[in-house]
């Protein structure tokens, strides 16, 4: 996936490099292109250079190596006040000596925009946000959220066509999270605008993005659309860092056609897998399995398909869901989500069971 | 959106209606008073001990110092018999003072002159009217010349007058018959007292004799009712052949400068005990007898330091704030390590003896120094014109300038580290170039360290002493050199006080007109 077109993006990072140091490259072979008036975040655990690929879009950072460019137009010699990006900052970056109002005339101001074009602009945006009635106040006497509203207002008063957002929401409780999540997304949708947004929330560009940039190391390591991202994980990185995810490891044995294969655990247990990163016999693999895909229900495990003795360690009773431990093939770590029907079983601690799961739930990847 | 806002207030109770109670079933509002005192008691006790200390090293000075600048008790503790009468006298009407002045002149030098606080009360009027300082120093040298004539009358008359007991007896007895007498006695018996001897050993003054003599001729000797009665009668009788003391021509004949009438308005005009004159002396003007004036156009010097010290105060304050806003920028967003090392160079003035400090600028800026020569070889100026850099004004603005800059740079750097560089890049993103950021975003947030270090080097400008001293020559010195000369040379303690004070008050004046201006709640140092 990182081999992108790079002429039919709005956005497109063209093999960009950056190093801080000229010893470590923070950034590695960044190849992205991002459509016009799509969401895409990029996701990523801390340090994995997201901040950096956004300030370098911004103009903040130049690239040590490669093209960025905008509408088709290379922009690294572009100063950033010229690039007309919108941004809302972590902390939001408020002024604190401005009002709200003052907040958002000012990158009207030093566009050169008339005082009630000013002030019809300024209405809108806050109207947007729900802020009418806010412009009055200093950002000071604000709420985390309303700040938040407000830096999003500012970053688009002016209607850029891209807007950066640099953990926009990480200083916020969860629910409010949640809420503006919402928020952002429709606000996004409703102006078409094109959004970057960076998070280390898996949860929250799950929810918000047309498509998501798993970062790691400096590099993409799958940009796909969330469901994509999340049943299909390219690599046993993104399929631990996306959700919930147990991991067992083992080696490969049998090829068969239809990209499945069969993989002996370390235990000597066999399993079938879908073969996504191996590709002949005798490759170390990680098998990932989503806790929800796991089957313990005799009659719901297809015919034929292998099965491993499992253990009950712990059960959870967690109102909408069951969550239990197993221990399987010498991983006590290994959790089961299950349904709270009516039906359902509840597992008790101690108890031995069997389990199995379709083949193409199973992913065989990299070791 | 509006449920984002709502609270759910339905729990809350009711206020009840009467004083709410604690626990214990006091009053709430009484317990927690009682809670509240202690912690201030305790907090009074941890400042308790900084608290006395500023009060005696500090807030007691200059209450004295606030006093000190009214105070003029000296001319009636040392005159009080002339003084008492002075008020009398009209100088609009009479040259001089009536006799009766200089009768109590007469009795209130030769008492001083015993305890020698007239040469005091000289220098003191001296810096009123030249010339009384060695009047009073002469006159105190010959007061025992005055009423010989008595003197001699008195101890011809009887042995027993020759005895200090007779006098220490007859003092005990006069009761309210001999009141010139017993008034003069009780500062001679002060006096002799505070030296450490007895009265009725030591020999009286000849201005007892001189009052006793005034008593007799009025008639004392009949009033007195003691065992020196006998005595009193043989004196008056012996006395009746001598000729009074004429005070106004025993007083011309010790100096003539007691006809001046120049020195009798001085004592006039200086004697109450709180005197405006050193406010007036400060700010160039005199108290006559006519009132307030001017002085002089040559002795006008005040006004004219106040304002070059202000002036002065203000350009180093402006200095300092061009030369230290972008050091301090700079040390609040390099790295760490570069910084500290940026920091022991803005500090090093501090750690700089003040003599190498002020013998480094006299080598580069004197005119034949290291910076002249430079401008020189430059070309920039010709030789026979070189910059005159030190021992004026600008000797004195280059120093402080560079003593007080760490004063400006320490509170705006610690201001500037608190606003984080994500507000400069937020108004670029934004769409302003660098100086709108700057100016509109970054400038606005520094200000409070503006302020604080304005108030910090204007304050110690204002006051500044030793600097203006070494390299100020005369037209770069501050209205503190003045004060200065007047604690340690001239000793016109009166007048030090009062530039003082004056300084004070124009120092909160300002201190009230920024506050007014910036606000002083904008005044951040850190
Ligand atoms: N200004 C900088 N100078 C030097 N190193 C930096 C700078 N900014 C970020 N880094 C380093 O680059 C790496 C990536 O940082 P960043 O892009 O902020 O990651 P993320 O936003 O994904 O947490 C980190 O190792 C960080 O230490
Ligand atoms: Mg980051």
């Amino acid at each position: 996936m990182t081999n992108t077109d790079t002429n039919d993006g709005f956005v497109v990072f063209d093999r960009v490099q950056k190093s801080y140091d000229g010893e470590t490259l923070v950034v590695k072979d960044l190849n992205l292109a991002i459509g016009r008036g799509e969401f895409l975040t990029m996701l990523g655990p801390s340090g994995s250079g997201k901040t950096t690929c956004l300030m370098m879009l911004a103009g903040f950072e130049t690239a040590t190596h490669g093209d960025i460019l905008l509408g088709g137009t290379p922009i690294n010699n572009i100063p950033p006040h010229k690039r007309g990006i919108g941004m809302v900052f972590q902390n939001y970056a408020l002024f604190p000596h401005m009002t709200v109002a003052e907040n958002l005339a000012f990158p009207l101001e030093v566009r050169g925009l008339g005082k009630s074009e000013r002030e019809t602009k300024i209405k809108r945006a806050l109207e947007m946000v729900q802020m009418g009635d806010f412009g009055n106040r200093r950002p000071a006497q604000l709420s985390g959220g309303q700040q938040q509203r407000i830096a999003l207002a500012r970053a688009l008063v002016f209607e850029p066509e891209l807007v950066l957002m640099d953990e926009p929401l990480g200083a916020l409780d969860k629910q409010l999270r949640e809420h503006m999540q919402f928020e952002i997304t429709r606000l996004a949708h409703e102006l078409g605008i094109t959004t970057v947004y960076v998070t280390h929330d898996q949860t929250e560009a799950l929810t918000m993005s047309d498509r998501v940039a798993v970062f790691d190391d400096g590099r993409i390591q799958q940009l796909d659309p969330p469901d994509v991202l999340y049943e299909e994980p390219k690599n046993s990185f993104v399929a631990q860092f996306i959700g919930e995810n147990n991991t067992l490891v083992g080696e490969v044995v049998e090829m068969k056609p239809g990209d499945l294969c069969v993989v002996r655990l370390d235990d000597g247990e066999v399993i079938d897998a879908k073969a996504v990163n191996v590709h002949e016999v005798g490759q170390r693999t990680k098998v990932s399995i989503r806790p929800e895909r796991v089957e313990y229900n005799k009659e719901r495990i297809p015919e034929g398909a292998h099965t491993l003795h499992a253990e009950v360690l712990e059960f959870i009773y967690m109102g909408d869901i069951f969550r239990t431990r197993l221990k399987v093939a010498g991983n006590d770590e290994f959790i089961i989500k299950t349904r709270n029907a009516p039906d359902q079983v509840r597992l008790k601690p101690g108890q031995k069971i069997e389990i199995g799961w379709l083949p193409q739930d199973c992913r065989a990847l990299d070791a | 959106m509006s449920d984002m806002s709502q609270t759910h207030g339905a729990e809350t109770q009711s206020p009840p209606s009467g004083p709410v109670l604690a626990a214990d079933g006091r009053p709430l509002k009484h317990s927690l008073n009682r809670a509240l005192r202690r912690q201030k008691m305790r907090a009074l006790m941890l400042i308790a001990p900084l608290l006395i200390f500023i009060l005696i090293t500090f807030i007691a000075p200059i209450a004295d110092m606030l006093f000190r600048s009214v105070e003029n008790q000296i001319v009636e503790d040392t005159l009080p018999r002339t003084v008492a009468v002075l008020g009398d006298w009209d100088p609009e009407a009479d040259d001089l003072p009536p006799p009766a002045a200089f009768a109590g002149l007469y009795r209130d030098l030769f008492i001083a002159a015993e305890e020698k606080t007239h040469t005091r009360l000289g220098s003191r009027l001296n810096y009123e009217t030249t010339g009384i300082s060695s009047l009073f120093r002469k006159s105190g040298r010959s007061m025992d010349d005055v009423g010989e004539e008595i003197v001699d009358t008195i101890e011809a008359t009887d042995p027993i007058w020759e005895e200090p007991a007779t006098w220490a007896a007859l003092a005990e007895s006069a009761g309210s018959a001999l009141p010139d007498f017993s008034n003069v006695w009780a500062d001679f018996a002060r006096v002799v007292r505070a030296d450490g001897d007895d009265p009725a050993e030591e020999n009286p003054w000849e201005v007892l004799h001189v009052s006793l003599a005034e008593d007799l001729r009025a008639g004392a000797a009949a009033e007195y009712d003691g065992p020196l009665k006998a005595e009193l009668g043989q004196l008056t009788q012996a006395l009746a052949g001598v000729a009074p003391v004429d005070y106004v021509a025993a007083m011309e004949d010790v100096d003539e400068g007691w006809s001046d009438p120049a020195v009798w308005r001085t004592i006039r005009t200086y004697a109450p005990r709180l005197t405006s004159g050193y406010f007036l002396n400060a700010v160039d003007m005199q108290l006559t007898d006519q009132g307030v004036a001017q002085q002089p156009e040559d002795q006008r010097l005040y006004l004219m330091l106040f304002q070059r010290t202000l002036i002065m105060s203000l350009t180093i304050t402006l200095a300092t704030i061009l030369l230290g806003y972008p050091v301090a920028w700079l040390l609040a967003n390099l790295p760490m390590r570069v910084s500290n090392i940026l920091m022991i160079l803005v500090l090093l003035p501090f750690w700089t003896s003040l003599l190498v400090r002020t013998s480094a600028w006299k080598v580069l800026l004197q005119q034949q120094g290291v910076i002249n020569d430079l401008l020189v070889w430059i070309g920039i100026i010709a030789d026979d014109n070189r910059l005159v850099l030190i021992n004026n004004a600008t000797g004195t603005i280059i120093a402080m300038t560079h003593i007080l800059l760490p004063f400006m740079i320490l509170p705006l750097y610690s201001v500037m580290q608190t606003i984080p560089p994500t507000y400069l890049r937020a108004a670029k993103s934004l769409g302003a170039n660098d100086w709108t950021a700057f100016w509109r975003v970054y400038f606005p947030q520094s200000v409070p360290g503006i302020g604080a270090g304005s108030i910090l080097v204007f304050i110690l400008a204002i006051g500044y002493y030793i600097t203006p001293e070494l390299v100020g020559g005369t037209t770069g010195v501050f209205i503190s050199n003045r004060i200065a000369y007047h604690i340690s040379t001239s000793l016109n303690w009166g007048l030090a006080a009062a530039l003082g004070t004056i300084l004070l008050a124009l120092v909160l004046l300002l201190y009230w007109v920024y506050d007014k201006l910036v606000g002083i709640d904008n005044v951040k140092l850190g």
